[in-house]
């Protein structure tokens, strides 16, 4: 990288509301100026943390007033996020941000995935466990066997429909989803808009805008779709197939992992609903389109999450 | 842009704001927000340190004497949650945010707004963590690991998960910007072999915690969902294992623990080579030791978990793995002892609590061997001598760390100087009760005394008082640091020069004292020879 000589230009600072940018090269460094958003985002989350807290605890038929609580951190959540990147992109657009500036967002952004993936790992690592160690153990496998005879000795360790639920068949007979239906649509629809997004970005960057109006909100109906799939596959298991968040650890393992993982859906779906607003009011440019870029990054990490469910949750 | 204006002296054109609000709340100041870390880490460090005298009081003596036993699993639990999430962390954080951009060349971190939320998350989130003490029901009690289904009968468990969701964040956000600073905002001609092992050391933590941070989450996620929403995953009767909760914990929990001490290493690796006059001995042996370190601290986990009866495999196994930590870890002793070696060494302040550090500090790592040692850890498990071993690589370890770094940086914070005679009255006092405090432990444990209990067999009375003893005066040892503190903050009129200590090197030390609100507008000429480390090369 190279950086201004040390002259009398290198002194020369560029003042603005928004920040400061010191030295007059395009590399030199952009400190920004003082906000009330991260305080207000601290206090923001501390009141919906309260709040779901407070609500969780209360006892049975309790009033309480954890939800009200709850309900006003999650509207401050959402206003400050709305404030705090309207705030960053009038930044953005008045060309504050230089070259450093953007590769430090990349790497904010790049890290923040790997610690997204680590958070999948944690389940997936459960659910790995639990497959491969405590339900075999439990069914009388290595070093269970004698829990298995003194505890369980008519259980018979599986997994699915015939054992996921634990020897003392926690929330009852169930049955399992079928990958072949739903689950299979659903890896097709996020694997297109996988593809969806990419020529989008593409398209960006050759500064074609309505194709990439018709592209990136391809991706979101395709995003939403997997959503109202996954919605009918929610209410399908509840209702008819007896698969609730209650099926043992079969049920736990399943809706944990493709509940957060559909949460994650959600999320770049809006997010994704956001970009295609700002690429309407033309906020990219060929060059400088990062908060676009970061957003398919994040879409594609999803996209390989749910290849990791498909095949860990639904088909083995 | 029409705004342009030219300034010749670097410390005026934009210092502090006048407004409270303004400068603490709103900042996008590394130095700042460095206080603020180091402030909170303080605080809470007594809070913690108050837990802990609860604690020494009712083991004075044997019987019931002080408190009821729920209430003392709540000091012992709360004790860990504050001193690890609360006091320890912060303090490395503070440091590595004031000193890091200094160290480098920086103007500051590289997500300046992202540091102030990561900051002002955790007043926030202790905030829910010690308000459950005064709920219905009580704080948690189970033990700061929080194993079920033990955790789960909790009345609190909802607060302290979400509280423990609110510093994994401010962890992670603190973490994506050291690392987004070191990678990115260096000076030119500061390259990675020529960093200071300080920031080596932050580097590779904050990769650390990137990585476990969302597994905690994930951990306590999963009790959360075992108590609120009837999920099994550690109920065996629904398939599940309490014994999964150990793994993923301990996937977090091992990392973690060197979280606590790498940056440590860092810090006495800078204070070392400043009083010996000499450069650290094997630069690059101590970057890659530390290396190795983080990357053995995954696959040692179950060394946490051998009493739960682990397949003979995974034993041998995490029990080799865990003792092969010893070589890059010794690797770092012998060398700050060779850097020691023939150099013209002083004895200021934080070189005391740096050579404390590395006796104390490796024999909390002899300990740890023979932890290590499957056979063996089936009598030492869950008793007193784990808890000594902890205290001395934690209190020993990275505390006197963080009390080296603070003398050492102290003058350059402040441009003043403390007390030197009060500052080696804290240091000896320290060094003499902690080790009162800490060492009988040894033998408790090795005689079978259980940890995490209130009352014990009148066997061990004698080490316990004279552990209480150790405690108080440790304790009250630490209102000397305060009083320190506080005098070269407000009153010390002995002025620090630039350089403050006549050994030191590095970039930090060639701004002045006290540090200009904003440091490095332009960016600084590296010349190798007045960095600490920077012949790596020749």
């Amino acid at each position: 990288m190279q950086f201004p000589e040390r002259s009398d230009g290198a002194k020369a600072i560029k003042r603005n509301p928004r920040g400061l940018t010191m030295g007059q090269q395009h590399d030199a460094y952009f400190i920004p100026a003082k906000s009330y958003w991260p305080f207000v985002a601290a206090m923001v989350m501390f009141t919906t943390m309260f709040g779901a807290a407070h609500w969780l605890n209360a006892a049975p038929g309790e009033a309480g007033f954890g939800r009200t609580v709850l309900t006003v951190g999650v509207v401050g959540v959402l206003g400050m996020f709305f404030g705090w990147f309207r705030s960053v992109i009038n930044e953005s657009l008045a060309g504050d941000y230089n070259h450093q500036v953007d590769t430090s967002f990349r790497m904010g952004m790049m890290w923040f995935i790997f610690s997204e993936v680590m958070f999948f790992g944690a389940f997936f690592g459960a659910l790995f466990f639990i497959r491969m160690f405590s339900v075999p153990w439990l069914g009388g496998a290595g070093h269970g066997a004698l829990t298995h005879q003194f505890l369980w000795s008519d259980y018979t360790a599986s997994w699915g429909a015939n054992g996921g639920n634990g020897p003392a068949h926690v929330g009852g007979t169930f049955s399992t989803v079928s990958p072949w239906g739903l689950p299979l649509l659903n890896t097709l629809i996020l694997l297109s808009s996988s593809v969806t997004v990419t020529i989008a970005h593409h398209a960006l960057r050759a500064g074609h805008r309505g194709k990439i109006l018709v592209f990136l909100g391809l991706t979101v109906l395709l995003g939403a779709l997997f959503l109202n799939f996954q919605a009918h596959e929610y209410i399908e298991a509840y209702h008819e197939l007896n698969l609730t968040l209650h099926s043992g650890v079969y049920g736990s393992t399943f809706f944990l992992l493709t509940g957060f993982h559909g949460l994650h859906v959600t999320l770049g779906t809006i997010m994704l609903a956001v970009i295609w607003f700002r690429v309407l009011k033309g906020h990219f440019s060929k060059e400088h389109h990062f908060g676009f870029e970061a957003v398919s990054w994040y879409w594609h990490f999803v996209d390989v999450v749910w290849l990791g469910l498909f095949m860990f949750v639904y088909i083995l | 842009m029409s705004h342009a204006a030219t300034h010749d002296q670097h410390d005026d054109h934009h210092g502090a704001p006048k407004s409270f609000f303004q400068r603490w709340c709103m900042s996008t100041n590394h130095k700042d927000i460095g206080t603020l870390y180091l402030i909170f880490a303080l605080t809470m460090f007594f809070i913690g340190g108050s837990f802990a005298m609860v604690i020494r009081a009712e083991l004075f003596k044997p019987g019931l004497q002080l408190v009821q036993p729920y209430f003392f699993n709540e000091m012992t639990t709360m004790h860990a949650l504050v001193m690890i999430f609360g006091a320890i962390m912060p303090a490395f954080v503070g440091l590595g945010n004031w000193m890091i951009p200094l160290m480098v060349g920086a103007p500051d971190m590289a997500l300046p707004r992202m540091n102030n939320l990561s900051f002002w998350i955790l007043p926030f989130a202790f905030l829910l963590l010690l308000s459950t003490l005064f709920m219905p029901g009580g704080g948690p009690a189970g033990g700061w690991t929080m194993y079920p289904p033990l955790s789960l009968q909790s009345d609190s468990l909802a607060y302290v998960v979400f509280a423990i969701h609110l510093m994994g964040i401010s962890s992670i956000m603190g973490a994506i910007n050291i690392i987004a600073t070191i990678l990115n905002m260096r000076a030119p001609g500061m390259d990675l072999l020529k960093m200071p092992v300080f920031v080596w050391s932050w580097l590779i933590t904050a990769f650390l915690l990137i990585a476990v941070m969302p597994v905690l989450a994930g951990a306590v996620t999963m009790l959360l969902t075992d108590k609120y929403f009837g999920t099994s995953f550690f109920n065996p009767g629904g398939g599940g294992d309490p014994v999964l909760y150990q793994h993923i914990f301990w996937f977090f929990g091992h990392p973690e623990v060197y979280i606590m001490i790498l940056p440590a290493f860092g810090i006495i690796s800078e204070v070392i080579p400043t009083f010996a006059r000499k450069p650290i001995f094997g630069y690059k042996a101590m970057v890659f030791a530390i290396a190795s370190i983080a990357f053995l601290s995954f696959i040692v986990w179950a060394h946490h978990m051998f009493a739960v009866g682990l397949p003979l495999g995974a034993d041998i196994f995490f029990m080799y793995a865990t003792m092969l930590i010893a070589v890059p870890t010794g690797v770092k002793v012998f060398n700050w002892v060779s850097t020691m070696w023939g150099g013209s060494m002083t004895f200021e302040t934080p070189m005391l609590f740096a050579i404390a550090f590395v006796i104390l500090f490796t024999i909390g790592g002899f300990s740890g061997l023979m932890l290590a040692l499957v056979p063996a850890d089936f009598q030492y498990h869950d008793t007193y001598f784990v808890v000594a071993h902890f205290h001395y690589v934690l209190v020993t370890g990275a505390l006197f760390a963080i009390i080296a770094a603070t003398y050492y940086w102290l003058p350059k914070w402040t441009g003043h100087m403390y007390s030197e005679f009060w500052g080696k009255m804290h240091f000896w006092n320290s060094v003499v009760w902690v080790n009162v405090l800490f060492f009988p432990m040894h033998f408790l444990g090795l005689a079978g005394m259980p940890r995490r209990i209130p009352d014990y067999n009148v066997a061990f009375a004698n080490f316990n008082m004279i552990s209480s003893i150790g405690g108080f005066l440790f304790g009250a040892s630490q209102l000397i640091f305060l009083g320190v503190l506080i005098h070269c903050v407000f009153f010390s009129r002995k002025k620090a020069t630039d350089r403050v200590w006549e050994g030191a090197k590095g970039l930090e030390w060639t701004v002045p004292s006290p540090a200009p609100h904003h440091t490095f507008d332009v960016p600084p000429i590296i010349h190798d020879e007045e960095l600490a480390h920077g012949n790596v090369h020749g």
